[in-house]
């Protein structure tokens, strides 16, 4: 089955050649970063957490967006998504394995990371964020394997693996929530210390994972005729939509809560995202992220509308935009505002900004490279079989 | 194998949740007199109060005033502090590591009100340092017991098991801790980091997390932390150690005497650093 | 399976590059290095546990000394072996009080046994008796 991964055009080898590149780029990059230290990042005393965390953060939400093409397959038997749900398994298996090497890369003392194991603090959110990811790494890596051998040798999958992939459901949850209890249980951010955290962080995870999805899907269709069905796709857009949706009313409560309550610490990092933060010690204003989260706003709103027209007009280019305005406005939210708004202003309230290195945009490049082959074989895998599988069915 | 793991994962989820309740279920006793609980503001009511001392408790009383008429004082007391602990001074503030440090009114204390505050108060230069709270977030946050609470009630750093993860940093809600982004034990344009080092103490290596230990070294041997002693080597009662828990130390009859504050008293960390104003 | 024959070559020419090293080390007879010599300290009877202990187990008394100092707060001296001296449970300022040159009594040995502690990454050691200057 695995020597599928071996047969492609000239396209397929092109892709994974480039990405072997920027993965060799990042390879180096890191290096540089492992002899010199963290210092060859942006980061500093007072933003601690810079592009590597907000990666991790984003990409959780990814794997956990694998649920919702799951979710109805498997616990509402929806036939349609029989093309799409291991397709979410697998993107989940890659957006896990990112998540893993962005929390490696960020690590002071990457050797030492064992210690999370070797002393265990259960009071820490990162003790139970490891348990979580690597659970659901594992969960998935089993349940997409099982299922996928089985349509390879054209038999239904075993009844052992179902406990697994039911497990998997509240789980896909779990990782998200626990990713957002990072965040939301510190005293003194603010921003982040919001209850709302942990659905936000579900409901842009629901919109960003089957919007990436949804993406390749159509690359998919166009490169390797593989077509996932009209009605997958309808559905795919009501449930990135009605997600989308719930994040930007969250998003809102966030607003109001903040301005309306008028108390200065809520309004401090939202000030600073959307509009700009006067340090009051030196009267600078600090303004680097406000035009990328604005855009990331309007894209998303933009994304919405054009995503339920494209429905209505069946246009495969239209929904493609959409869903890449829908994925990049998220991944600005909580790829880059989230982390990096939160260490503003800083517990001293100084207003420092955090700008990422050349070495540190490629290692990050790297990883995202990393996970892009690792979901392109995944993808090249369940292709192959999946044609197989039907063509045999066809036949017999 | 794959199943012990797992029965050992949730027996910790277990006793986690066990860790947690327990002190919740506990007394909830206001504090007595010495309590460290009357800085908190009168408005927040009994919800800020701390709980009925239990153990050793050392903590710090700092007069700012006497800082104030001494100009000089706090820096002689932040050079004692970082000469001795090697701590390094980098070229670039964003690789900046600091133990003890000065800062403005408004920035130690951004919660109180600085409006139309007296022109002493607005030029003063007032101490910060790790809180070594009683209910420290940092230490609930690391995920490998790097950095913990002793028995003295002080936060420590264990530099041998630090993964330099930073959660901890996130979590201070006092900007105390610094990182070691690069080595401290390097140079740049010929100027090492770290001018003379102390060989009695060690340094530190990239990639982990630093704070003040208040000197539970020194202390440990009956002796006051370096920065107190500097500074009541020049102006007696500038700062004040001790055990916060015992009735009769010295710092609890300041602490009875005198008004002073905390830093964010209602995120309830409940500092151990206190500050007559 | 497909490709039996070739498979079956393969892993016969894998064992033997891997065992080949492991025949070399044992056929090629005198390839051992010295053996470090004793640093022996003048002055001192004896060290905080039996010599034999030292030697193999140094580094788990140290990182028991670390556990009790630094999270316990046992900071207390310890007595050597025969109650001549009393020696304070640091690397820096314990060990290395007696043992003053980290050259003989620490790299002499750990090249040998090819293990790189991280030990002086932060510890200082003291300022090499010989060349009379501080290694850091």
């Amino acid at each position: 089955m695995v020597d599928k991964i071996l047969k492609g055009n000239g396209l397929y080898w092109g892709w994974l050649t480039l990405l072997l590149m920027i993965m060799g780029a990042g390879a180096v990059a890191y290096l540089v970063q492992f002899n010199y230290g963290l210092g060859a990042t942006g980061m500093s005393r007072d933003v601690t957490w810079g592009i590597y965390i907000s990666q991790f953060t984003f990409l959780v939400g990814v794997a956990a967006g694998g649920l919702m093409l799951v979710l109805p397959y498997y616990l509402h038997d929806y036939k349609s998504f029989g093309r799409i749900t291991l397709l979410g398994e697998f993107m989940a298996i890659a957006a896990v394995a990112m998540c893993l090497m962005f929390i490696i890369a960020d690590l002071g003392q990457p050797m030492r990371a064992m210690n999370v194991i070797l002393h265990p603090s259960p009071n820490s959110m990162l003790f139970y964020d490891m348990i979580v990811l690597n659970g659901y790494l594992f969960l998935n890596v089993l349940c997409g394997f099982v299922v996928l051998s089985s349509e390879y040798r054209g038999i239904k999958y075993p009844n052992w693996v179902k406990p697994f992939i039911y497990l998997s459901i509240p789980w896909a949850v779990s990782i998200h929530t626990v990713t957002a209890f990072l965040y939301c249980g510190l005293p003194g951010r603010h921003f982040w210390l919001t209850a709302v955290l942990a659905p936000r962080f579900l409901a842009s995870a629901f919109a960003a994972g089957p919007a990436l999805l949804m993406v390749i899907a159509l690359i998919m269709k166009r490169t390797a005729n593989f077509d996932v069905g009209q009605t997958a796709k309808d559905k795919l857009v009501t449930i990135i939509g009605y997600a989308a949706i719930i994040n930007f009313f969250l998003l809102g409560c966030e607003v109001f809560v903040g301005y309306y309550s008028n108390i200065p610490g809520h309004m401090h990092t939202l000030d600073y995202l959307f509009f700009g933060l006067v340090d009051h010690s030196t009267g600078v204003m600090h303004n680097n992220l406000v035009p990328f989260m604005r855009a990331s706003v309007a894209m998303g709103i933009v994304g919405i509308g054009m995503l339920f027209l494209a429905r209505k007009q069946k246009s495969d280019a239209m929904l493609a935009t959409s869903c890449i305005l829908i994925f990049v406005a998220f991944w600005i939210d909580k790829g880059l505002g989230l982390v990096l708004g939160g260490f503003v202003p800083s517990p001293m309230e100084h207003v420092v900004e955090y700008v990422p290195t050349v070495v540190e945009l490629t290692v990050t490049a790297g990883v995202w490279s990393t996970g892009f082959f690792i979901l392109t074989l995944l993808y090249k895998l369940v292709v192959a079989v999946k044609r197989d599988s039907e063509a045999t069915l066809k036949i017999s | 194998m794959d199943n012990t793991r797992r029965k050992f994962l949730k027996l910790a989820g277990l006793t986690a949740v066990a860790g947690v309740t327990v002190p919740m279920l506990g007394s909830k006793a206001l504090a007595a007199d010495h309590g460290g609980g009357h800085a908190a503001p009168a408005e927040h009511g009994g919800g800020h109060q701390e709980e009925a001392p239990t153990g050793v408790r050392q903590g710090l009383v700092i007069d700012t005033g006497k800082f104030h008429d001494n100009p000089g004082l706090a820096e002689k007391c932040q050079k004692v502090c970082h000469d001795y602990h090697n701590v390094p001074k980098f070229p670039t503030s964003k690789d900046e590591i600091k133990w003890i440090w000065t800062d403005k009114f408004p920035n130690v204390f951004p919660d109180h009100s600085h409006y139309k505050k007296d022109d002493r108060m607005s030029s003063m230069n007032i101490l910060a340092l790790c809180n070594h709270c009683d209910n420290p977030p940092c230490v609930r946050a690391c995920p490998t017991k790097a950095t913990f609470k002793n028995k003295d009630g002080v936060v420590m750093m264990d530099f041998h098991r630090c993964i330099g993860c930073r959660f901890c940093m996130a979590a201070c809600p006092y900007g105390a801790r610094s990182f070691n982004w690069r080595s401290p034990r390097g140079s740049e344009d010929g100027h090492p980091f770290i001018e003379n080092y102390n060989p009695k103490f060690p340094t530190r290596m990239r990639g982990v997390v630093e704070k003040c230990s208040l000197c539970s070294w020194r202390t440990k041997q009956g002796k006051d932390p370096l920065c107190v002693e500097e500074a009541n080597k020049e102006v007696e009662g500038a700062m004040v150690f001790g055990d916060l828990n015992d009735p009769n130390s010295e710092i609890s009859k300041v602490l009875r005497n005198r008004f002073t504050i905390q830093r964010k008293p209602s995120l309830g960390t409940k500092p151990s650093i206190f500050y007559i104003i | 399976m497909y490709d039996k024959g070739k498979v079956l070559l393969g892993l016969a020419i894998f064992l033997v590059l891997a065992l080949s090293v492991v025949g070399y080390n044992m056929t090629a007879g005198d390839n051992k290095k010295p053996e470090p010599e004793d640093a022996k300290l003048k002055g001192y009877t004896a060290c905080v546990k039996k010599t034999d202990y030292m030697k193999s187990s140094h580094m788990v008394l140290l990182n028991q000394w670390r556990d009790e100092v630094i999270r316990e707060g046992k900071r207390e001296m310890v007595e050597t072996a025969d109650g001549s001296l009393m020696v304070e449970k640091s690397l820096q300022n314990g060990c290395m009080k007696c043992h003053t040159s980290k050259v003989k009594f620490c790299d002499t040995c750990h090249q040998y046994a090819s293990v790189k502690p991280y030990c002086w990454d932060c510890h200082l050691a003291p300022v090499e008796p010989t060349d009379g200057k501080e290694a850091h």
